[in-house]
């Protein structure tokens, strides 16, 4: 067994560097393809209401973890092996954009129906009306539960460890099975978590304040 | 009034909300410059006529032409020619509570018009001007009182330069020292000839400045005619006891 000693707690730290990546990565691909996908949601064309729904509950009503093997293994054995970084990025996009596109969809359905109406009386079209009145409102309701989301995603990289993805909760087993301390490691591995996740509450704070204080 | 002359031209028109018939054969022409005061008790179907005129809502039966051209479909070229000829201002005012005063006002000349920004700006100091309220360019919607909010919304409206404008009850979610400035602002437009069609509660403003007052009830025009007429010589019971109770 080996004594537990600062190179064991860089190694922590440099692993939470891919944790920051992979939340990136998930957030980043998750808000691409969620946007589009509560714009379908809320779409005049039946056709792409159905494919959006469809999606949404497919993933909502699937493990993340489940995801995960059929990104990695299933698709390894069907020929394409992607690298556990790929296959957690994918994954964890897809998983993001499910649950970014309804709480988006909700953002923007709570902006009254009385402003397209007035924007509609305007003469602006659809795409007008989105970009110039509605979206602009729909972003400030949506700051809190999307930073709010964020912190599911950080916590939620977790899982890319059964991948044999080494993040932040991979290298806490690493360590831990060297040095066999798990009490003090994955206390300190939870600490790493809570100080990448209180930052993104707090700055959800702050920018719900500094959107009420710009009207 | 010879047909000829009809801006907004409403025939037959029925609207139904599910099993319910809120517009049942609603029929009556606006002249040129003239000031149409719609009453009648909630539920009569006021507002949903003015939001039929609108295009707001899609009716079950009937026509309605304003300027010569139909309502139409969202999307259609009818339907952008209704825009250019229409303005509608709401109860609930419904400015963008995101953008300045100028902002709300430029946003269509800009979008719609392709005014330069110059121009979009010169015609919203205009308008604003018509409605005393130059001061309030750089202010945000929620610094404003109901009734400035109001007037901001029509001068929305005007700078777009319509042919008619619709008023949905827009003095009701407003106090009463608050109502007068907002009704002073309409009359104005009436005086300088705009055509009008308001729905209102306002007994006191539809006796002074419609010249056509239209009572709904039940879904039909209950009763229609000039405004001194009518209210000397109402003719059923149910305009009668309405205007009894407004008094």
């Amino acid at each position: 067994m080996i004594q537990l000693n600062a190179n064991h707690l860089l190694y922590l730290l440099e692993a939470a560097r891919w944790t920051v990546l992979l939340s990136l990565i998930a957030f980043l691909g998750g808000g691409l393809v969620g946007l589009p996908l509560a714009l379908m949601r809320l779409s005049k064309i039946g056709l792409l209401r159905a494919l959006a729904i469809g999606y949404i509950q497919l993933i909502q009503g699937t493990p993340l973890l489940i995801v995960l093997f059929l990104s990695y293994f299933g698709l390894g054995i069907v020929g394409y092996k992607l690298i556990p970084l790929v296959a957690a990025g994918i994954s964890l996009t897809l998983y993001a954009a499910a649950f970014l596109g309804e709480i988006w969809r909700g953002c923007i359905e709570a902006v009254p129906r009385t402003q397209w109406e007035a924007s509609d009386c305007l003469g602006l079209n659809r795409f007008q009306q989105y970009a110039y009145v509605v979206l602009p409102q729909a972003v400030r309701i949506a700051i809190p539960p999307t930073v709010g989301f964020m912190v599911q995603i950080v916590k939620n990289t977790s899982l890319a460890s059964v991948i044999g993805f080494v993040e932040l909760s991979r290298a806490g087993q690493i360590v831990n099975n060297s040095t066999f301390e798990p009490f003090v490691i994955f206390s300190a591995v939870a600490l790493i978590y809570f100080v990448l996740c209180y930052p993104l509450s707090v700055a959800a704070r702050t920018l719900e304040r500094k959107a009420h204080a710009g009207r | 009034m010879p047909a000829a002359d009809a801006i907004v031209r409403i025939e037959n028109v029925v609207k139904d909300f599910g099993p319910l018939r809120v517009l049942d054969g609603v029929g009556f022409d606006v002249a040129r410059g003239q000031t149409v005061a719609i009453v009648g008790r909630s539920g009569s179907g006021k507002s949903t006529l003015l939001r039929c005129i609108a295009g707001l809502e899609t009716v079950q039966g009937g026509r309605i032409e304003v300027c010569g051209h139909p309502v139409g479909r969202p999307g259609s070229a009818a339907r952008a020619q209704l825009r250019r000829d229409v303005g509608m201002v709401f109860q609930s005012y419904n400015l963008f509570p995101h953008l300045t005063v100028e902002r709300n006002i430029t946003l269509a000349l800009t979008l719609v018009k392709k005014e330069s920004k110059e121009a979009a700006r010169k015609r919203a100091a205009e308008v604003l001007g018509l409605v005393g309220l130059t001061d309030k360019l750089r202010s945000y919607p929620e610094q404003l009182s109901g009734g400035q909010q109001q007037r901001v919304a029509i001068a929305r409206s005007l700078a777009l330069q319509p042919q008619v404008m619709l008023f949905d009850e827009v003095t009701s979610a407003l106090d009463p020292e608050l109502t007068s400035e907002v009704l002073a602002v309409m009359e104005d437009l009436a005086r300088r000839g705009m055509t009008m069609i308001s729905v209102t509660h306002e007994m006191g403003f539809a006796r002074r400045v419609a010249d056509l007052v239209v009572f709904m009830h039940q879904g039909k025009v209950w009763e229609t005619g000039p405004t001194a007429e009518l209210f000397a010589n109402p003719r059923t019971a149910e305009f009668k006891q309405f205007v009894g109770s407004e008094l």
